[in-house]
C-alpha cells in the first residue's frame, strides 16, 4: 500500500531537514513544476480529483481555477491552512512535525500554479513544536533558492511566512483567517466576492488545508492517474484517517481513500477497549453527523459518509462509548461551538448558548419535555444559509443525529431526572 | 502631563520587523499583541496603549482585536499557563477527572491564578493531540496521555 | 444627450410579477415595493453586510421549484427571473425564530426605555409575528459606560446588529467607538468611559435599532414619540440647512431629530444641530414686550406708534432671521434704510460667492452631490466645524473614486463589506489647505497649513497650471508649487471635481482663488463644482436682498438723522467693535430690538420684542447652495405677545401707517410678496405648499394618532378642554386630527406607517428604498434668474504672508461645538465648546517668551482678552488661531490683528 503522505515520517527519530528530505527526493516536484506553466499545473491538479481535506471536499484544482491569471493582479496569496482546531483532528500536527518540508514544497507549487508571490502559514497558537520545525525548514528553504526571490533561476519570486494564531477556532474558516491575518477581529465574510477575487487585502487568495498541499508534490512527481488509483472507489489519492476514544489503539494512519469504517476501527485501532462498546463515532471531527452499527461497512469517502447522512469532513473519527453519556457528550461539543462563536450573526450567537444551557440542563436532570421540540428546532433552522457561515450548522450535525440514535438516552434524563450514567 | 507607558526598543523592533510584511501599520496588532504578551506576560490597558500609539491606531480599534481572541491576556497571568483540552476527545478519555485533581492540588478553577503567582489555569478548544488524550499545555509544552499518577510529576516541574 | 434607459428586471414573489430596477438588493427592492420584510443591519446609507439574519426569504430555483432555500434578501442581488417568496412558511418561521434569539437575552423593559414607541426592535418583533419567549435561563447582561452628554447607553438592550460600529467607524470616521469581545459576549463602546468624539455621535441614537444609544438630552425631558407635537423643520445652526423634526411637549422643545432630504442631509445631521435646541426652553428667554422709553404710556400699541412714525426709521437684518421676517423689516423702514447685521467684509464676501454661484461658470452642487466628487480641493475651511455635514459628506467622497476602480470586480453596492475589503485604504483626491490641523486631514492624500494669503496663493498657482492664461503667483516654494502642480493635473483628469471653499477666514483672496480654478475647469459643457460654506443659516437668503452691510448703516446713522433702529434677531456686539456699536445705538432715540435671548444688544434696546424661535413659528431660510427651505411652527410659544419677527415687523408697518390694532389686517402671503418684490427669490414660494393647502378638506396633523393627555393636560389649569389653536400660517394642526396618509415631503412631521413605529418608516415616504422622497426631496434652489450679481474681479494675486514683528495676523478658528451663537445655549453642547485660547506655534510661543498653557495677553481691535496659550506647530510663524465667536470673544472683526500686551502667568 502506497503512503506518499507519510512514507518519510517517522516519530522514532527527528524530522527529516531539507538535505534527508531531498535526498529522498524532496523538491523534484518543485524543480518538474517550475518548469511548466503554471496552468497545466491546476490541471494536472485537477484532474487528479484531490478534493480539499480541510472538511470541503472541493476540488482543489478547481478552486485554484477561479483564481485570475491575466497578470493584471501584481499581488496574489496562497495560504496553508494550519489552524487545526477542529476537536477531534490532529492530523496536520503530525504532517507539520513529521515532515515539514512536504507541506512547504506543496505550498510553493500550488503559489506557482496560482502565480501568488507571497505565501503565509497560519499555525495555531498551540503547535509550538510545529513551528518551531517549520520556522527552521523555511529557513532552510530560502537557504538553499527554493524561496525568495529568482527561485532555481526561474524568475518566480515567492516569499513565505509562518503567521501563528492566538486562539480561536473560527480561524479555520477560510475566510475569518484572511481577517486575521489582516489584524482584525476573525469574523468570516460573506462570498461572493470569494477569495479568488478578493481575498488577503482584497487580493486573489488561495486557502488550502495543511493535507491538501502535502499531497500537491507526490501529484506533480506521479501524475494525476497514479492519484486517482491510489483510491478505492469515488474518491483520488489516500487519506490521513484517525481514531480518538476508548479504543485499543488510538492513532492517525494513512489508509487509501475510502476504507470502510469498520476496517478503520477494528483493523487500525483495534477496535473498542476492553470493557468499552461501540455505541457511533463521529467520523470526521466535531462537526460531523453521528455514524451508527449499521454504518461500519460504509467506505469512509465524501460521497458515501454523505449518503450515510454525515460527512467525511476531517476524516478524524471520535468514538462514543457505551461508557460515556451521549448527551454530556453532546453538551460538550456544543459548548465548544457555543464559546466559538464569532459573535457576528444571531441564529449562532444566540441560539448555540441556548442549546449548550438546554442540554446541560437536561444533563442535570433540570431538562422539560419540551427542550427536546427546541433541540429540534435549532438543527432545523440553524442550516447552511441560515447563518453567516459553517459553524452553527456543523454545531447542529452532532446534535441532530444524537437526537435521532441517541433520543431515548434523552428522554431517559428527562424522565428520570438524572442522568443514567453518573 | 500623565506619563505613557512606551514600547522597550526591543519590543519596537520587534513590532517593526512584522510592520514591514504588510500593507499597513495596523495589519501588525495580532502580532504586536503576541510580542508585548511574550515580553510582558499580559497586555495591560497601560501596554494597549502604548501598542495603539505605536501601531497609529485608537485603543478601541485595538482592544477590540485583543478581546475577540482568548490566548491575549487582558488580565494577569501567573508565571506558569496551565491550558488544560477541554474538548471532546479529552472529555471521553477523563479530562474532568484531571480537571478536579488540578483543582484539589492548586486550589484554582478555570480562569484563575494561584496565590503565590505560579500558576493560572486556562481551559482550551482542542489541542490536537487527540489520540493521546487527556492533554494539557503548560506555557510551550505540551503534556499528554494525562493520569492521575504523572499530573503531579508534571506540576511539579513548574515554579 | 439622450437620457439613460434602466433596463428592468423581472422578479417573481408569492408568485406576483415585478419590474424592479436592476443593481438593488432584494431586501431594498421588497420595501420599496411595499412588502413588510423586517431587517436590521442593513442601512439604506450604509448598505448590506447580512450579520443579523432577520431578512430570510425562499428563494427558489425557478418557477417549479416548490422547495427553495433560505437566503438574506439583504445580500441577494436582483436577478431576472428570479422566484422569491416573503410569506413561505419556513422563511416566516425563521424570521420569528431569529426574534426569539434576539430576545433571549433582551431585558423587555420596554415600559421604562426611552426607545419605546419610536423602536425598530418592538416593530419588527410585532412584524414578525413571534410572541411568547421560551428561553428560561439567566440572561447575560453588561456594565453601561459614560459615554458623554450626547447619549446613554444601556447594553442590555443589545442585538448585535453591528449598526452602531458601522457608522461610527465607517461612515463617520470615528475613532473611540468599537465591538469588543467574541459570541455572546461581544459589547459596544468605549475602551473606558469618556466623551464620545466624533461629531456625528448623535446618529447612534437613530442608527441604533434598539435602546442601547439613547438621546441623553431628552432623558432630562422625556417623552414618548407618539406623544409629541412634531412639525418638518430646517436647523438653524449653519449655513448647510439640514432637515430637521422637531417634538414639543408641555410647551417645551424635546428633540430634535434627522428628517431625511435625499439632496442635503440625508439620514444623519450633525451634534451641533441635533442638541443645539436647548435655547428654545431657556428660562431666560425673553417672553414679554420690554419698553424702556421715557414715554410714560404702558400700551404697547400706543409706545409703538408713538415711536414708529416719530422719524426715519432703520433696519439691522439677520443672517440668523428667515426670509420673511427680514422682508418684513425691509418693508418696515424701506429698500434704502434696510441693512444686513453683518461686517462689511463679510456681507463682501457673501456679494462675490452669490456672483460666482450666478455666473453660469462653475455648478453649485447640493450637499449630497458633493459625495460623488472624485477629486477634492478644499481651500480656506474646516468642513467638520464650519459645516459638519459637509465634512461627513467628504469622507464617502474620499471613496468614489476608489468604488469606481474596482468596477471589473462586480461587487454590487450595496455588498458594503465586499466593498470595503476591496477597497483597503485607498482613497480618492482630497487636499485640505487651511492654516491648522483638522480631522478631515486623516482621509486627506495632501495638506498645506499655511496663512490665508499662501493658502490663496495655492488655489492662484492651480489655476495658472491648469490654464496659463490664468496669472501666476510668484515666489512659492518648490514643495508647494510640486503639490500645485499635482493638483491642477488631477482636477483637470477628474470627471466630478470639487472645490470647497467658503467664508470662514474672511479672505476674498481665497474665494477669487477658487473661482479661478473654476473658470479653469470648465470646458465646454464640464463645469467644476463649487461649494462655498457661509457663516449662518440665512446668510445666503439676507445676502440675496442685497442690502449694505452693518458698517454702511453705521455709516448711514451718523448723518442719516434716524430717529429709531429696528434690530432683527441680532446682537450687534458680535458684529462690529464695542465702541463702534455702543456710538451707532446712542444715535437713535430709540432702539426697537426683537429676539428670543437676552444679550447685549437686547440690554440696550428701549423697546424690546419677545420673539418666536424657529420652532415657535414659519420661515424660510435659504442654505449655501440658495436652497429655499421652510421651517414649519411646532408649537405655540408661552404667551401671546412670544411672536414671529414678520408678524411683529408687519404690524409695526400697519401702526405706523396708521392702523389701529383691532383693524389688522391678517397677513397676505409675506413670502408671495418678497418674490415679487425680489425677483432673485422667485421659486422660494414653491418651497412648502401654502397654508390653504388641505387633503381631502384635511389638515396636516402635528400630533401622531396615538397622540395621549390632549384633553387632560391642561386640567390642572382648568377642567374643560380648551379649544385647540388654529393655525392659519400652515397646512398643520395642532392637534392629531387631520389626514391620515402621507402628506407631500416639505410638509411631512414625523415619520410613521401602520406597523413602522420607528424612524425606519421613513422609506415608505421614499419612491425607494433609500431613494428621494416621493414628490422629490424637498426646498428649492434659487440659482435659476433673477437679478445679475455684479462682480467686479481683478486679476491681482495676494503677496506670500510675511510674518510681522509687532502682532500676530489672527485667524479665525471654528468650532462646531461654541461658535454658533444659539447652539452653545444648550448646556451638553456648551459643555463640548473649548475654552478661549490663542493658537501659536511654538517658535512663535518662544518668541514672545510663553509656553503651553500660560496666559497671554493680547489688544485685538479695541478689546483686550487674556488667553490661554495652545500650540498647534502646523500654524505658520507670525500667525495666530483665535476659536471663532466664542461668548467671551464675540465683537472681534475680521481679519484681525493682535498685539502682544505682556505675558501675565
Amino acid at each position: 500500500m502506497e503512503t506518499p503522505l507519510t512514507q518519510h515520517i517517522s516519530f522514532d527519530r527527528p524530522c527529516y531537514n531539507l538535505r534527508d528530505y531531498e535526498k529522498n527526493g524532496g523538491y523534484q516536484a518543485l524543480r518538474k513544476a517550475l518548469s511548466l506553466s503554471p496552468e497545466s499545473i491546476t490541471n494536472t491538479v485537477q484532474a487528479s480529483d484531490l478534493k480539499g481535506r480541510g472538511g470541503a471536499g472541493f476540488n482543489t484544482g478547481m478552486k485554484w481555477s477561479f483564481v485570475p491569471m491575466n497578470g493584471h493582479y501584481p499581488v496574489k496569496y496562497l495560504i496553508a491552512n494550519a489552524d487545526e482546531m477542529e476537536p477531534g483532528t490532529f492530523k496536520d500536527r503530525m504532517l507539520m512535525e513529521g515532515n515539514p518540508h512536504q507541506l512547504i514544497e506543496g505550498m510553493i507549487v500550488s503559489a506557482f500554479a496560482i502565480q501568488a508571490n507571497i505565501s503565509y502559514i497560519f499555525l495555531r497558537w498551540a503547535y509550538k513544536k510545529a513551528g518551531r520545525l517549520l520556522t527552521h525548514a523555511i529557513e532552510e528553504a530560502y537557504a538553499a533558492g527554493y524561496l525568495g526571490k529568482n527561485i532555481l533561476g526561474t524568475g518566480y519570486n515567492l516569499e513565505m511566512y509562518l503567521h501563528t494564531g492566538v486562539g480561536r477556532y473560527i480561524c479555520g474558516e477560510e475566510t475569518a483567517l484572511l481577517n486575521a491575518l489582516e489584524g482584525k477581529r476573525a469574523t468570516p465574510r460573506a462570498k461572493p466576492p470569494f477569495p479568488q477575487v478578493s481575498g488577503l487585502f482584497g487580493k486573489p487568495t488561495i486557502v488550502n488545508n495543511v493535507e491538501t498541499l502535502c499531497n500537491i508534490p507526490h501529484i506533480i512527481n506521479n501524475g494525476p492517474d497514479w492519484f486517482k488509483s491510489l483510491g478505492k472507489g469515488n474518491d483520488a489519492g489516500t487519506k490521513i484517517y484517525g481514531v480518538s476514544g476508548r479504543v485499543k489503539r488510538p492513532g492517525l494512519w494513512e489508509l487509501p481513500m475510502g476504507v470502510s469504517m469498520r476496517e478503520l476501527i477494528e483493523d487500525c485501532a483495534g477496535g473498542m477497549a476492553n470493557g468499552y462498546g461501540f455505541r457511533g463515532a463521529l467520523p470526521g471531527g466535531a462537526s460531523t453527523d453521528f455514524l451508527v452499527e449499521e454504518h461500519l461497512d460504509i467506505n469512509l469517502d465524501y460521497k458515501s459518509v454523505a449518503a450515510a447522512g454525515s460527512r467525511l469532513g476531517t476524516g478524524t473519527m471520535i468514538i462514543l462509548d457505551d461508557h460515556t453519556c451521549p448527551v454530556g457528550f453532546v453538551h460538550n461539543l456544543e459548548h465548544f461551538f457555543a464559546q466559538e462563536s464569532c459573535g457576528w450573526c444571531t441564529p449562532c450567537r444566540e441560539g448555540l448558548p441556548w442549546t449548550e444551557k438546554i442540554l446541560l440542563s437536561i444533563e442535570r436532570g433540570e431538562g422539560r419535555p419540551e427542550d427536546l421540540q427546541l433541540l429540534e428546532t435549532h438543527t432545523r433552522l440553524l442550516g447552511p444559509g441560515n447563518t453567516f457561515c459553517a459553524l452553527a450548522p456543523g454545531a447542529m450535525e452532532p446534535l441532530q443525529s444524537a437526537l435521532k440514535y441517541f433520543r431515548e438516552d434523552f428522554e431517559k434524563h428527562i424522565d428520570q431526572k438524572k442522568c443514567p450514567w453518573r | 502631563m500623565i506619563a505613557q507607558e512606551t514600547l522597550t526598543p526591543e519590543e519596537m523592533a520587534e513590532i517593526d520587523h512584522e510592520i514591514a510584511l504588510v500593507p499597513m501599520r495596523r495589519a501588525a496588532a495580532i502580532e504586536a499583541l503576541k510580542i508585548v504578551q511574550h515580553h510582558r506576560g499580559w497586555i495591560s490597558d497601560d501596554s494597549l496603549q502604548a501598542i495603539a500609539g505605536y501601531l497609529e491606531i485608537s485603543p478601541e480599534e485595538l482592544d477590540s482585536v485583543a478581546t475577540f481572541y482568548n490566548l491575549v491576556f487582558r488580565r494577569p497571568v501567573g508565571r506558569n499557563i496551565i491550558l488544560l483540552c477541554d474538548s471532546i476527545s479529552c472529555y471521553v478519555m477523563g479530562y474532568e477527572k484531571i480537571y478536579g485533581q488540578i483543582r484539589d492540588r492548586l486550589g484554582i478553577s478555570f480562569g484563575q491564578t494561584t496565590p503565590d503567582g505560579r500558576f493560572t489555569l486556562l481551559p482550551n478548544a482542542c489541542l490536537g493531540t487527540c489520540d493521546h488524550a487527556p492533554a494539557l499545555m503548560i506555557n510551550n509544552e505540551l503534556f499528554r496521555d494525562l493520569t492521575e499518577e504523572n499530573l503531579d510529576e508534571i506540576l511539579d516541574r513548574y515554579h | 444627450m439622450p437620457l439613460a434607459v434602466t433596463i428592468m428586471v423581472r422578479i417573481y414573489i408569492d408568485q406576483k410579477p415585478y419590474d424592479v430596477k436592476p443593481g438593488k438588493n432584494l431586501l431594498e427592492t421588497c420595501l420599496t415595493l411595499g412588502l413588510d420584510l423586517p431587517y436590521f443591519c442593513w442601512h439604506p446609507a450604509m448598505g448590506s453586510v447580512g450579520a443579523c439574519r432577520q431578512c430570510a426569504v425562499k428563494l427558489f430555483k425557478d418557477e417549479n421549484d416548490k422547495t427553495g432555500r433560505l437566503v438574506m434578501a439583504c445580500m441577494e442581488g436582483v436577478r431576472d427571473n428570479m422566484y422569491l417568496s416573503v410569506n413561505d412558511t419556513v422563511a416566516h418561521d425563521f424570521r420569528s425564530q431569529n426574534i426569539e434569539w434576539l430576545m433571549s437575552n433582551h431585558p423587555h423593559d420596554c415600559a421604562v426605555c426611552d426607545e419605546g414607541g419610536s423602536c425598530h426592535l418592538q416593530d419588527m418583533t410585532v412584524m414578525t409575528g413571534h410572541a411568547y419567549r421560551r428561553f428560561r435561563f439567566p440572561k447575560r447582561t453588561y456594565q453601561n459606560q459614560y459615554l458623554g452628554p450626547f447619549l446613554h447607553h444601556e447594553m442590555n438592550r443589545c442585538i448585535q446588529c453591528y449598526r452602531c460600529v458601522r457608522f461610527y467607524k465607517d461612515y463617520a470616521g470615528g475613532k473611540d467607538l468599537d465591538v469588543f469581545a467574541a459570541h455572546n459576549h461581544v459589547y459596544f463602546g468605549r475602551e473606558k468611559d469618556g466623551v464620545l468624539e466624533n461629531e456625528f455621535s448623535g446618529n447612534l441614537a437613530e442608527v441604533c435599532p434598539t435602546g442601547v444609544f439613547t438621546d441623553k438630552t431628552l432623558r432630562e425631558h422625556y417623552t414618548r414619540k407618539w406623544d409629541m407635537t412634531m412639525a418638518p423643520s430646517v436647523c438653524q445652526h449653519c449655513s448647510l440647512g439640514c432637515n430637521i423634526i422637531a417634538g414639543e411637549r408641555y410647551g417645551a422643545l424635546r428633540q430634535i431629530t434627522n428628517r431625511f432630504n435625499g439632496a442635503v442631509n440625508g439620514y444623519f445631521i450633525c451634534d451641533r444641530g441635533r442638541y443645539g435646541y436647548e435655547f428654545v426652553n431657556d428660562p431666560g428667554r425673553i417672553r414679554q414686550p420690554v419698553i424702556r422709553s421715557e414715554k410714560e404710556s404702558l400700551n404697547l400699541f400706543e409706545s409703538l406708534s408713538g415711536i414708529l412714525t416719530e422719524g426715519k426709521l432703520i433696519g439691522i437684518g439677520s443672517p440668523r432671521a428667515s426670509l420673511e421676517a427680514n422682508f418684513a423689516l425691509r418693508r418696515l423702514v424701506g429698500e434704502a434704510n434696510f441693512y444686513q447685521g453683518i461686517p462689511e467684509n463679510e456681507a463682501m464676501l457673501l456679494r462675490k460667492i452669490l456672483a460666482i454661484q450666478h455666473s453660469g461658470h462653475v455648478y453649485t452642487p447640493s450637499l449630497k452631490e458633493t459625495e460623488y466628487a472624485d477629486v477634492t480641493l478644499v481651500l480656506g475651511e474646516d468642513p467638520t466645524n464650519s459645516a459638519p455635514r459637509l465634512a461627513l459628506a467628504l469622507r464617502q467622497a474620499v471613496r468614489t473614486k476608489p468604488i469606481e476602480n474596482i468596477a471589473g470586480a462586480n461587487i454590487p453596492l450595496w455588498n458594503d463589506a465586499a466593498v470595503r475589503e476591496m477597497i483597503q485604504d485607498e482613497k480618492g483626491e482630497l487636499f485640505m489647505a487651511y492654516p491648522v490641523n483638522t480631522k478631515l486631514d486623516e482621509v486627506a492624500s495632501g495638506t498645506l497649513h499655511a496663512a490665508p494669503e499662501d493658502i490663496a496663493r495655492l488655489g492662484f498657482a492651480i489655476a495658472h497650471y491648469m490654464d496659463n492664461s490664468a496669472p501666476a503667483p510668484e515666489g512659492m516654494d518648490a514643495g508647494t508649487l510640486e503639490s500645485a502642480r499635482r493638483m491642477a493635473d488631477l482636477l483637470l483628469k477628474a470627471e466630478r471635481p470639487l472645490i470647497v471653499s467658503g467664508t470662514s477666514l474672511f479672505n476674498e483672496d481665497i474665494i477669487r482663488a477658487a473661482y479661478q480654478i473654476g473658470q479653469a475647469l470648465e470646458k465646454g459643457e464640464k463645469k467644476a463644482a463649487l461649494c462655498f460654506v457661509m457663516p449662518e443659516c440665512n446668510s445666503a437668503g439676507l445676502a440675496m436682498m442685497q442690502a449694505p452691510s452693518l458698517a454702511m448703516a453705521m455709516k448711514a446713522a451718523e448723518t442719516g438723522n434716524f430717529a429709531t433702529a429696528v434690530i432683527l434677531e441680532n446682537d450687534l456686539y458680535r458684529r462690529a467693535k464695542r465702541s463702534e456699536v455702543d456710538r451707532f445705538l446712542a444715535a437713535f432715540k430709540n432702539t426697537i430690538v426683537l429676539d428670543h435671548l437676552e444679550n447685549d444688544t437686547a440690554r440696550m434696546a428701549t423697546v424690546l420684542i419677545p420673539t418666536a424661535t424657529f420652532a415657535e413659528g414659519e420661515g424660510t431660510l435659504v442654505n449655501n447652495e440658495e436652497r429655499a427651505q421652510r421651517f414649519f411652527q411646532v408649537f405655540m410659544p408661552k404667551n401671546e405677545h412670544i411672536r414671529e419677527s414678520w408678524r411683529w415687523l408687519d404690524e409695526f408697518r400697519q401702526f405706523r401707517d396708521g392702523t389701529k390694532p383691532d383693524e389688522l389686517r391678517e397677513l397676505d402671503n409675506l413670502l408671495e410678496e418678497l418674490v415679487n418684490a425680489m425677483a432673485q427669490f422667485k421659486g422660494a414660494e414653491m418651497a412648502a405648499p401654502l397654508s390653504d393647502f388641505r387633503i381631502n378638506g384635511q389638515r396636516i396633523p402635528r400630533e401622531p394618532h396615538r397622540f395621549s393627555g390632549r384633553t387632560a393636560m391642561l386640567a390642572n389649569v382648568a377642567v374643560s378642554e380648551p379649544k385647540p389653536p388654529e393655525d392659519t400660517d400652515s397646512p398643520f394642526s395642532f392637534t392629531m386630527e387631520g389626514y391620515r396618509g402621507m402628506p407631500p415631503a416639505p410638509l411631512t412631521p414625523f415619520y410613521w406607517s401602520p406597523g413602522w413605529n420607528s424612524g425606519q418608516s421613513v422609506h415608505k415616504y421614499q419612491s425607494e428604498a433609500g431613494g428621494p422622497l416621493r414628490g422629490g426631496d424637498p426646498g428649492v434652489r434659487l440659482l435659476g434668474g433673477g437679478i445679475h450679481f455684479s462682480n467686479g474681479f481683478q486679476s491681482t494675486i495676494p503677496p506670500a504672508f510675511e510674518r510681522q514683528t509687532d502682532e500676530m495676523a489672527l485667524v479665525p478658528l471654528p468650532h462646531i461645538f461654541g461658535s454658533d451663537e444659539l447652539s452653545v445655549h444648550s448646556s451638553s453642547v456648551e459643555g463640548r465648546a473649548p475654552r478661549p485660547y490663542i493658537a501659536l506655534n511654538s517658535l512663535d510661543a518662544e518668541r514672545l517668551h510663553t509656553a503651553e498653557g500660560v496666559t497671554l495677553r493680547m489688544r485685538i481691535g479695541d478689546q483686550v482678552f487674556d488667553l490661554p496659550v495652545m500650540l498647534k506647530n502646523e500654524l505658520p510663524e507670525g500667525v495666530a488661531g483665535l476659536p471663532y465667536n466664542l461668548p467671551p470673544m464675540s465683537g472681534i472683526t475680521w481679519p484681525a490683528k493682535g498685539i502682544l500686551i505682556n505675558t501675565t502667568s
